[in-house]
């Protein structure tokens, strides 16, 4: 279980978090996701004790993770860049972060063969390629067996093979009963590992939703219409809840009508319809037009907090 | 399916953080890396090479004690300084040994696994400093009292015995101020979490501060000069008593105060700092 609650962090005059409040349960993968700059990693480093918040609280299992005294059993992390020593080998670097808390030379080569960087693990880390890179950043997180496993950005870098194992080992430890804290700024990926969803943009919650509900609301057709009488066909149309777009002349695009409705009202009037078609649109479209408009919305209502303002 | 491996039998019940844990960590950490190993042989190699070119020197007949050493040597030449007179080098090298130590950490990322594992993070700072401490005394206390020996047999007849006035108290202190330099080092490197910037100042405390208060009015400089890391540290590797040094218990205290208050205030700015 993770815990946030009112986090703000301050980086000069920029405000990376922004009053973000939310909880990851355990039992689920749940998914953190923003476009690039959103705060996403800072808020991991938060969890992690790395930076500290500018204000508000952040716990794991009910704790600082500062104050737990055997944190790899607590949460196991893997941080957005690399975060090891280039000149050290693989196996070097698992055996100096297992033996923080007695952790053997048995376990570090459970997870070199769990991540499968067996043949490589006693090759230097700054060789590694992106993808062998996570592997390892991923055996690191799993060393303490910990009961939340906290992800940023595990699939960069990963072939299609790597991608699908990730996705296996994530839904896994959740069954297990684990918290699984996932992030991306890839809302398709997402869609096939994340139960439950975080969306952030610029530093502010924009949705803590399930993926269920998530793609339902999504799901909202658009219907595009052809008609040679566009402009009469528009007035026709218009009203609350319902929004038409047009992207070139003789097409429009709504929203809020069916299919049936829209060429009932063109057949009513005697007007001329040439394409009447629904388009569904895509989580992505969906997700991308969730952070735009929350970027709007945080540009109309920017609420600054206090500069100076500490929370230690 | 592949969680199936996840077994937790082999990670203890008891995994806590604790001390010797820590430190343990920071020796795999230390002993993994080739480049660590190459600069501790390359302090032990420098010091020895110089000590013993020093006393060959000096055994010359034609040389008389007192007379300016070759350049990178003692000030002076007697039989102390002439076998010790790798100190000036080799300092160079334990102290850029230190900062690698703790700045690499920063330049690659490896600080925030780091202090992830140890959220406390004082204690990685301390373990470094423990390991390295550790290390150069059990390599250092051999290699010097070695070299020494090797350039009083070099000089024969104008050698001093270890059993002399000061001369075993020497021969430890030199021991100890190089281990303390790779110290100052870890000190600098974690303060300014840079390695370009840690090496010059290691350079500039050590070698160009010293020189330069010698350009300021006397008064000051008798009041600053025998207060910095290298005039404490000469005043209790060396035998003859000199009015521009501490006596050598002085100048043990003042080289420990330097390394106290840089690796404390290292260790309160690791505790703030966002990693």
């Amino acid at each position: 279980m993770i815990d946030v609650a009112n986090l703000s962090k301050r980086y000069g005059d920029k405000l990376a978090v922004d009053d973000l409040t939310f909880q990851v349960k355990p039992g689920i993968v749940t998914g953190f996701l923003g476009p690039n700059g959103a705060g996403k990693s800072t808020t991991m480093r938060m969890i992690l004790g790395l930076d500290a918040p500018t204000s508000g609280t952040v716990t794991v299992n009910g704790r600082r993770y500062a104050e737990h005294r055997a944190p790899l059993r607590e949460i196991g992390a893997l941080l957005e860049a690399k975060a090891v020593h280039t000149g050290r080998s693989a196996r070097n670097h698992l055996l100096a972060m297992a033996a923080t808390t007695g952790i053997g030379r048995r376990r570090v080569d459970e997870v070199i063969d769990l991540v499968g960087l067996h043949e490589v693990a006693g090759k230097r880390a700054g060789g590694f390629s992106l993808g062998m890179g996570q592997r390892l950043g991923i055996a690191a997180a799993l060393l303490g067996d910990p009961k939340v496993v906290m992800l940023d950005e595990p699939v960069n870098g990963l072939d299609p093979d790597g991608i699908r194992w990730i996705r296996g080992l994530l839904r896994g430890l959740a069954a297990e009963g684990r918290t699984v804290f996932v992030s991306s700024h890839l809302m398709s990926e997402m869609a096939q590992t994340a139960e439950h969803l975080i969306v952030v943009g610029k530093g502010r919650l924009i949705a803590d939703v399930s993926l269920a509900e998530f793609t339902r609301q999504a799901s909202r057709t658009t219907v595009r219409v052809r008609s040679p009488q566009a402009a009469t066909l528009r007035d026709l149309l218009v009203g609350p809840d319902v929004t038409v777009t047009s992207g070139e002349p003789g097409l429009l695009e709504v929203t809020g009508l069916t299919r049936e409705q829209i060429g009932d009202r063109a057949a009513d009037a005697g007007l001329t319809l040439h394409e009447l078609a629904a388009t569904e649109a895509s989580l992505e479209e969906a997700f991308m037009t969730m952070t735009r408009d929350a970027v709007e919305y945080h540009g109309d209502t920017a609420q600054p907090v206090p500069a100076g303002r500490s929370a230690r | 399916m592949t969680t199936a491996t996840l077994a937790p039998a082999t990670v203890p019940a008891d995994a806590k953080v604790t001390w010797w844990r820590v430190v343990r960590s920071e020796w795999i950490k230390f002993r993994s890396r080739r480049s660590s190993l190459i600069m501790l042989a390359a302090v032990v190699l420098v010091f020895a090479g110089l000590g013993l070119g020093f006393s060959a020197f000096l055994s010359d007949t034609t040389i008389e004690p007192g007379s300016p050493a070759p350049p990178g040597g003692p000030s002076s030449l007697d039989p102390l300084g002439a076998s010790l007179g790798g100190v000036n080098l080799a300092q160079l090298l334990i102290g850029t040994l230190g900062v690698l130590l703790v700045a690499g950490e920063y330049s690659t990322g490896m600080i925030r696994s780091s202090l992830a594992a140890v959220p406390r993070r004082w204690p990685v700072l301390a373990g470094k400093v423990t390991v390295l401490t550790g290390v150069s005394l059990a390599l250092l206390v051999p290699t010097v009292l070695l070299t020494f020996l090797g350039g009083q047999a070099i000089l024969a007849d104008k050698g001093i015995s270890l059993a002399d006035d000061g001369v075993l108290r020497a021969v430890l202190g030199t021991a100890f101020y190089l281990a303390g330099v790779g110290v100052l080092g870890m000190a600098l490197g974690a303060l300014l979490r840079n390695t370009a910037g840690a090496l010059t100042s290691v350079v500039a405390l050590l070698l160009v501060i010293p020189g330069l208060t010698s350009l300021l009015p006397e008064s000051w400089s008798d009041a600053i000069s025998p207060y910095l890391p290298s005039n404490a540290g000469q005043a209790f590797m060396s035998i003859s008593s000199s009015p521009d040094l501490l006596s050598p218990g002085a100048g043990l205290a003042v080289f420990v105060g330097w390394l106290v208050v840089l690796v404390g205030a290292a260790a309160v700015l690791l505790r703030r700092r966002d990693a």
